[in-house]
């Protein structure tokens, strides 16, 4: 074998294939580390109550557009990406609603050598296969609540899943960025948060937990929608709160900027 | 021509009893003007961070007290002039020594006899002058009014003289706004650096020596405007002398400490600003010379970094005090009273290293220590080679008080090498070298209405431009269009420079900057700088036509004055080379249409992209575009997209805009970038390290220049309510910063409705 080229079984140049893509935001911080090029891919299964992006629900809220396009696009910006250490985070929706889309656009980012991240639920992450996750530098693993039911209640699917794509990154040792939504009076029970805390310190691959306090910026899109928008009369958790649930997260051992 | 600096002057330095120059490494600086060598030579680069710096003395603090509270009630008076002289001309030497405390201060002098009072300078035009003073409560003294215009001409005077129809038709519709035409043209940097560094007796045996080598076989036109030049820088030297004495300095010899240097260097621009009151009278780029003497003296002993930093905050109090009596029609344009009063900090020496030094950041540090404020305009000349530790600082201090605009170095250093200056906005020339005449700018927008109906305005219905040929159809063909912008644009040109021709040939005649020239070698390069407004207008007009359907509607005069777009088209502002393509063509046509242009005085055309806040002066006089933009509604500030325009995020806004080609608008790029703070990165930290990422990877693409404004659009509308809580909120608009609270209504709301990038 020495001596002798095998092509990769994925070419450097991505097969032809489309995705349903809502809208790019090329100046991203707060979807990983640096400035980073987000694809907000459209379709999810979950339906939370506070989604900000109820927009992006259904995958016929994008436009179908080639992933050579994606990945053309994301080169015109590539040199503003590695200046500000970032890269491209694949977001939505629910990005592997679209799994052979996201290996594409995945495959293309690391052949110009640029970081990726993956925003997910996990909800789905039997949909990316090994081929896949290798494409993906960090995955932004969003895990809605600890308890089944409150799980349940919040997305409308099970929590098993995502807890089952946790474990498996963690054998993977794959970077993971844990994201908590902190909702007052849906997500704020201080017993299911520890547990939370105790179980992603145990996968010994989460690197951050960021905590995100609830806020209603996507409520006029539920307006716009029609749709009823069921955490209407929720307030912002209170700072002091919200520095609690951080310290629970440190608590555990976890760095929580 | 500045080699002549005398032995003799040379030796009598070398005797005096504290040799100014001790300690200095010496070269060709000791024999010929040349600040850049001396400053390569003894420069200490600085490759650490803000960790040494000093706080606001108590002298300081209480000196600042002082003149906020002045600054208090100029706000409250009317038309915010606290104060002016109704009688005398204003000259170097007209008025007597002013203060503001006597105990508190250790840089001395004022522009007149008190604070924040403001001086006459009718040589521009009196009319300006008048109009100034009744605007604001003040009756100018009958005195002058029988001198103007009667006994002496003034520049407006003398450019209304040989204006010819097609200038005034031009300036009335508006395609041409904002002509310094009655007030003085600024954008002159003097090298003021040459007063401290060598003293006025040395200069002024340079400046002889420059007229007597002058005593030609022939002497023409040209020698003799030059010789009587010559002999104003003299005699506009000499009065600088007997100013600075006034205050107890002799200038006469050059500065012997660091105190000394900064006071000289701040006396020599002084005189600038009591005799000219351009547009745009720029500092140049003095810290990192200043750092040589600080730096000097705290080796010595002489001087400790609270000192050190003293005398940087007290030099930038006087610099935040400097003012002019403008018109409110003047304030259109120019909104929030600015005089541009930037200083360049940072940049790399040829020889690769960095001349970033630490009173780069106690220059820097003056935000922190007397609070945000648009002037000094200070301007960051970013290189990707910075020192990290000063990348960081800036980006620190631009988010915490958005005072602090950023220019390619790596960019210009090829073009002006690495003692250039930035005059105004993002005008860069090479210090004491170079001038430009300044050009305002054309409307480009109404152009290419003009290219649609014939060169009838779409306003008044006169016709403006050259008669060509009307678009006919109901839907506009890009072929077409593009067909009949490119003749106009070329007329646009041809009116356009020979309007600036007769402005500057009139400023040099009426109101010459004696001084400011004095502080120039003999032989200096001119630009003629030109400049566009209403480029993504344009651009997405244009893009609009190829991509969509826009169809005509014309009014019973004939003219096409309102258009419908149908479909949607891709628009400036989100890195699609589809429209982006247009408007660097844009950009080059019109650049290659004034190069064919004869320039006064063999100026080089160069030209901006830049309105400053003219955006919305230019929008009120504009129709409707076919890019859907309706009548009256301001352009975009600078390069900038359209507001609102550009959906794809920061960066994507930011390549575009980068894509603009310097080497076709050698005067300036100008974008403003504003974004709030949560979009910037969730912790301090991360918002620090992406504002250097994006500065970096803007300008590594090319970008020229960058506002970076850090805030959300909930503060501003309350400091439209509150101002009196916001006395010193600041905000980049287009290449200056201003006091939110002194813009207009409706430049408030212009810069509210401007794109936030927002997303988080």
């Amino acid at each position: 074998m020495t001596g002798i080229d095998i092509p990769s079984v994925r070419a450097a140049s991505p097969p032809p294939v489309s995705g349903w893509v809502h809208s790019v935001e090329t100046g991203g911080t707060v979807d990983g580390p640096g400035i980073r090029y987000v694809l907000f891919l459209a379709g999810c299964p979950l339906r939370c109550l506070y989604c900000h992006n109820p927009d992006t629900q259904h995958m016929h809220d994008g436009r179908r557009i080639d992933a050579a396009d994606v990945l053309a696009d994301i080169e015109a910006t590539a040199g503003f990406l590695r200046h500000g250490h970032g890269g491209v985070t694949l977001s939505g929706g629910e990005p592997l609603v679209q799994p052979e889309f996201c290996a594409a656009i995945l495959r293309g980012c690391k052949a110009m050598g640029l970081h990726t991240a993956l925003d997910t639920s996990g909800f789905l992450g039997n949909h990316a296969d090994d081929y896949l996750l290798a494409d993906v530098d960090l995955v932004l693993l969003d895990i809605k609540a600890f308890k089944e039911s409150t799980y349940r209640e919040l997305t409308g699917a099970p929590l098993r899943p995502t807890l089952e794509f946790a474990e498996r990154l963690a054998l993977m040792r794959k970077p993971v960025w844990l994201r908590y939504v902190l909702v007052p009076g849906l997500t704020d029970d201080l017993g299911q948060i520890a547990g939370l805390a105790e179980f992603a310190a145990g996968l010994g691959n989460v690197e951050r937990v960021d905590v995100l306090p609830f806020h209603k910026m996507g409520e006029h899109k539920w307006q716009a929608l029609g749709r009823p928008y069921r955490l209407a009369r929720t307030q912002p958790p209170d700072p002091a709160l919200t520095a609690r649930v951080r310290g629970l997260f440190r608590d555990a051992g976890l760095n929580v900027p | 021509m500045d080699t002549l600096l005398t032995e003799s002057v040379v030796a009598s330095l070398a005797g005096a009893p504290a040799n100014p120059w001790r300690g200095f490494a010496t070269g060709a600086w000791r024999h010929e003007v040349n600040v850049r060598d001396f400053i390569l030579r003894n420069v200490l680069p600085y490759e650490g961070d803000g960790g040494f710096l000093a706080g606001a003395t108590p002298r300081t603090r209480a000196l600042w007290d002082k003149v906020a509270e002045l600054l208090k009630a100029e706000r409250a008076a009317k038309g915010g002039v606290l104060d002016t002289d109704t009688e005398r001309v204003s000259s170097i030497t007209a008025h007597a020594p002013g203060y503001i405390d006597r105990e508190l201060e250790i840089i001395l002098g004022l522009q007149t006899d008190a604070p924040l009072k403001r001086a006459i300078m009718p040589f521009g035009g009196w009319r300006t002058v008048k109009s100034g003073l009744e605007a604001y409560g003040f009756t100018p003294s009958p005195t002058l009014e029988a001198v103007f215009p009667a006994l002496r001409k003034t520049h407006n005077d003398g450019v209304f003289d040989v204006y010819t129809d097609e200038m005034l038709r031009c300036r009335k519709s508006g395609v041409i706004t904002g002509l310094p035409d009655s007030y003085g043209r600024g954008r002159i940097i003097g090298d003021y650096r040459r007063l401290a560094l060598y003293g006025a007796a040395a200069l002024i045996a340079d400046k002889t020596a420059q007229l007597e080598s002058l005593a030609l076989d022939r002497i023409d036109e040209h020698t003799l405007r030059l010789r009587e030049e010559l002999a104003e820088q003299l005699r506009a030297l000499q009065e600088l002398v007997a100013m600075a004495a006034s205050y107890g300095f002799d200038v006469a010899r050059p500065a012997a400490d660091a105190r000394e240097a900064v006071q000289w260097t701040y006396l020599a621009y002084l005189a600038a600003v009591k005799e000219a009151n351009g547009a745009a009278m720029s500092l140049g780029r003095v810290s990192s010379f200043l750092d040589v003497y600080i730096e000097r003296d705290i080796r010595d002993g002489a001087l400790t970094e609270a000192q050190a930093q003293e005398l940087i905050d007290q030099f930038v109090i006087k610099l935040r005090m400097v003012r002019f009596l403008r018109t409110p029609e003047y304030d259109q344009l120019f909104s929030g009273d600015p005089t541009w009063v930037t200083e360049c900090l940072g940049g790399m020496a040829l020889d690769g290293r960095t001349l970033v030094t630490r009173t780069s950041f106690r220059t820097l540090n003056t935000l922190n220590n007397l609070g945000p404020a648009p002037e000094p305009n200070l301007t960051v000349l970013w290189s990707e080679r910075l020192p990290e530790g000063f990348k960081r600082f800036c980006a620190e201090t631009s988010i915490k008080t958005c005072s602090v605009q950023y220019e390619n170095d790596d960019l210009m250093r090829d073009h002006w090498g690495d003692d250039y200056g930035i005059a105004c906005c993002v005008s860069a020339m090479r210090i004491g070298k170079q001038m430009q005449f300044f050009g305002a700018r054309a409307n480009l927008a109404k152009t290419l209405l003009y290219a649609i109906n014939g060169g009838r305005d779409e306003i008044s219905g006169e016709q403006v431009g050259p008669a060509f040929a009307p678009v006919t159809g109901d839907v506009l063909d890009y072929d077409d269009v593009v067909a009949r912008l490119l003749p106009m644009m070329e007329w646009l040109a041809k009116a356009y420079m020979n309007t600036l021709n007769a402005i500057h040939y009139m400023h040099d005649k009426y109101m010459y900057e004696r001084l400011e020239m004095a502080l120039h070698d003999r032989d200096v390069l001119r630009t003629m700088a030109c400049g566009i407004a209403g480029l993504s207008v344009v651009a997405d007009s244009l893009s609009a036509i190829r991509h969509a359907t826009v169809r005509v509607e014309r009014d019973d005069r004939g003219l096409a004055t309102d258009f419908t777009v149908e479909g949607e088209y891709p628009a400036f502002g989100n890195n699609d080379h589809r429209v982006d393509d247009i408007a660097v063509w844009l950009v080059e046509s019109f650049m290659n249409a004034l190069r064919k242009q004869k320039a006064y005085r063999d100026a080089l055309p160069t030209q901006s992209v830049l309105t400053i806040t003219s955006n919305v002066v230019y929008g009120k006089k504009t129709g409707n575009t076919p890019d859907g933009r309706k009548a009256g509604q301001p352009f975009a500030p600078g390069a900038n997209p359209m507001h609102g325009r550009d959906r794809k995020g920061a960066i994507a806004s930011m390549a575009s805009v980068a894509k603009l080609p310097y080497a076709h608008a050698q005067d300036g790029i100008s974008y403003t970038f504003t974004i709030v703070p949560g979009a910037l990165g969730p912790t301090e930290g991360e918002r620090v390290a992406n504002l250097v990422g994006m500065l970096d990877g803007y300008m590594a693409q090319g970008g020229h220049h960058m506002n970076v404004n850090v805030f959300d659009r909930d503060t501003l509308l309350h400091a439209m309510d509150h101002p009196e809580l916001y006395p010193q909120l600041t905000i980049r608009v287009s290449g200056y910063a201003v006091n939110f609270i002194k813009l207009t209504r409706e430049q408030q709301l212009d810069v509210i409705s401007r794109t936030f990038h927002d997303k988080h």
